[in-house]
């Protein structure tokens, strides 16, 4: 069968059983809408975590990242998984036993206050935008490279599903159908990682295969060392950012990560405490499985990839040859995410460091017209073939977009077209999973923390519902808006929702458990400390006037989260101290919390 | 509340310390070995891996899907000692 009626029926049919999950589990009443009646299985619920947590960021960009910056992807493989440590450690257990909806509840009951409510409202919906406009991104890239429509198109498609099952379904749809997402979309990760590693190295698992010896003697990270100092690059396995960035975007990506709301809200579904700490166990295996795997497909993608492109001897591949061998290549020049510019003008397609484009980060910008082989033309091409022969033997002529790299690694490693178009479903089911768990956490602050308990708590639980529903509705509209209008800062923007959680909402939570004697005054000047010295950084450098020598010690604008989060628990400590202790009642409720006997339900008052 | 007010507090104690031992862990593999003391460690060859490469991409992933099962049964053990268990 064709690639595409392979495509058509993978996607189709994994589309088919969520939409078919969604009207079996229907919600119908708040509680099934918020938190699926608070009845989820731990396994289920592990397995719903792990999917609602591994984004098309995961799925199809980390990868691509690791395999292009090599060691120092370690922050974010890490920093994704570590996370889950803070969260069953510090915040998992103690959430549940609080038993409310979501983390606005928790903030707003624990610091009596409603400023402290609304400032939290106001960050999960930050949070989650900017994280669901990337989602509808990835749907659209997936749809416009595999089925041949536009983007916008596949945008919109996606939106109708996400529709359906997360308007109709709330929590409860949700959580059943990202046990199936789940189950896709690791599936069609490991698949092609089998795949490759038995391919390249002759070990089935690629954890394993990574540390493998190849035919030439030499083992696979040193071949990939090899090549890539050959052709300019740094060592893969040395890196290239200093140790304090580091730390601090770990730090940041553990704290945020524990701090996500759509993640947190995840630990209230389940009936016990004692079942948050274990759904938190299973979430991390899941997540594990697939995370483990990243290294190994980044560096046989990497290898493969040079090899393909500079040919077997090294010097070049022909574009002509390219066309009918590695028809990828073309393929993805045409969806715009790969570029060639022929500097030399020897029809040959040569990859080594430096940019072939002025664009930034080397980015090209196509025209509709095309060269002399047949490749597309673009207007910041550079005219020039300069390069520094002591490091490299010729100039770069590709743009490679890192995204592309889980996508297009099947194809370039020529396994069957069944794997590619499961890799296909994959990365959509992915991105489904997260955008609506994501609307999810938006539509319920709205309808439950503004206008239930901050606008007009008289509401009915019908009516609510109608909010939430009707909530839901806009924010898949505008996340569709930003999927066909995307941003073109996606990257910083992503990393301020980080940056945003691990300041604010994460101190704040972490504080009001483990110190009675924080108060609302403490709380609040905290958050707002961390909220806006993040937000100022990273304005000031990803869109103001800051150069990375203006750096405060060297910390990039993705690491200042940890930064902000210090400020948020320093001045947190210093208001708290000067002012009154919180209402004895208050200190009862922490003094509850710490014990796992009588949680109730999740519950409403 | 069913148990006094003294057994909440070594409760919490024995918890805090539970959580204290794991965070150390925790702490020591990711920005220990995969942070700090990469260059170091990288010296060291572990099944083709440089150690600390190894532990940044692969082992301490590993090390926290462990560390979080530990906490679970000391947890569940705790709370049945105390009997605050459900």
């Amino acid at each position: 069968m064709s690639l595409d009626v392979l495509t058509f029926l993978f996607v189709g049919g994994s589309f088919a059983l969520y939409i078919g999950i969604a009207i079996w589990a229907r919600a119908g009443s708040t509680k099934e809408f918020y938190v699926a009646g608070g009845g989820v299985p731990p396994i289920a619920n592990g397995m719903a975590t792990a999917a609602d947590w591994m984004s098309a960021a995961s799925f199809i960009s980390l990868a691509g990242l690791v395999s292009f910056i090599g060691r120092d992807g370690s922050a974010y493989l890490m920093g994704w998984t570590g996370g889950y440590v803070l969260l069953a450690l510090l915040l998992a257990p103690y959430l549940r036993k609080f038993g409310k909806f979501t983390v606005p509840d928790f903030i707003g009951d624990r610091y009596y206050s409603q400023t402290a409510r609304v400032i939290a409202v106001a960050c999960t919906i930050v949070i989650s935008f900017t994280y669901v406009a990337g989602q509808m991104r990835g749907v659209g890239i997936v749809f416009s490279r595999y089925l041949h429509v536009d983007i916008n198109t596949g945008v919109i498609i996606g939106m109708a599903i996400v529709f359906f099952y997360a308007v109709l379904g709330g929590m409860k749809g949700i959580t059943y159908t990202q046990v199936a997402q789940y189950c896709v979309l690791i599936l069609a990760f490991t698949v092609p990682a089998l795949f490759l590693s038995a391919q390249v190295t002759g070990h089935i698992l690629p954890q394993i295969g990574l540390g493998a010896t190849l035919d030439s003697g030499m083992s696979v990270l040193a071949t990939l060392d090899q090549l890539s100092v050959d052709l300019g690059f740094s060592q893969y396995t040395s890196g290239k950012k200093s140790t304090i960035d580091i730390f601090c975007l770990t730090v940041a990506l553990m704290c945020g990560t524990a701090g996500l709301p759509h993640v947190i809200v995840r630990f209230f579904t389940v009936p016990r405490v004692k079942d948050a700490r274990i759904s938190a166990g299973y979430a991390l295996i899941f997540i594990a499985l697939l995370y483990t795997a990243i290294p190994g497909v980044a560096g046989f993608g990497r290898v493969n990839l040079i090899q393909t492109l500079n040919g077997a001897d090294g010097s070049g591949a022909s574009y002509e040859a390219l066309k009918t061998e590695a028809k990828w290549f073309q393929q993805w020049e045409n969806t715009g995410l790969i570029g060639w510019n022929d500097r030399n003008g020897d029809g040959k397609v040569q990859y080594a460091a430096g940019d072939a484009f002025n664009g930034a980060k080397g980015k090209p910008a196509f025209l509709e017209d095309r060269g002399e082989y047949g490749q597309r033309l673009a207007t910041n091409a550079k005219d020039d073939a300069e390069f520094d022969a002591n490091k490299q033997p010729f100039a770069n002529e590709v743009y490679v977009d890192r995204d592309i790299m889980v996508l297009a690694n099947p194809d370039i490693a020529q396994l069957p077209n069944w794997v590619i178009a499961l890799v296909a479903a994959g990365a959509v089911a992915a991105a489904l999973s997260t955008a609506a768990g994501l609307l999810l956490v938006i539509s319920t602050a709205i309808s439950h923390d503004l206008m239930k308990k901050t606008i007009n708590p008289n509401i009915s639980d019908k009516q609510e519902l109608l909010y939430a529903r009707l909530a839901a509705i806009v924010a898949i509209c505008i996340a569709g808006y930003f999927g066909i209008n995307p941003p073109g800062f996606v990257a910083q923007v992503v990393a301020l929702a980080f940056g945003l959680a691990c300041a604010s909402v994460f101190p704040a939570i972490i504080m009001g458990i483990f110190w009675t004697r924080h108060n609302s005054q403490g709380a609040i000047a905290g958050m707002l400390v961390g909220l806006v010295s993040t937000m100022c950084y990273m304005y000031y450098f990803a869109f103001g006037s800051g150069t990375p020598d203006q750096y405060f010690l060297g910390i990039s604008p993705g690491g200042f989260g940890t930064v902000g989060a210090v400020l948020h628990i320093i001045v947190g400590f210093v208001v708290s101290s000067m002012t009154a202790a919180p209402p004895k009642e208050i200190q009862e409720i922490v003094a509850d919390l710490r014990i796992p006997r009588g949680a109730t339900e999740a519950h409403d008052h | 509340m069913s148990i006094s007010n003294e057994q909440a507090q070594a409760y919490w104690r024995e918890n805090l310390r539970i959580i204290m031992t794991h965070l150390a862990i925790w702490f020591v593999v990711s920005y220990g070995c995969a942070i700090l003391f990469v260059e170091q460690l990288n010296e060291i060859p572990f099944f083709g891996f440089p150690l600390g490469f190894w532990f940044g991409q692969q082992g301490s992933i590993f090390v926290f899907v462990i560390l979080i099962w530990t906490y679970v049964f000391s947890m569940n053990k705790l709370d049945e000692k105390y009997d605050v268990h459900e």
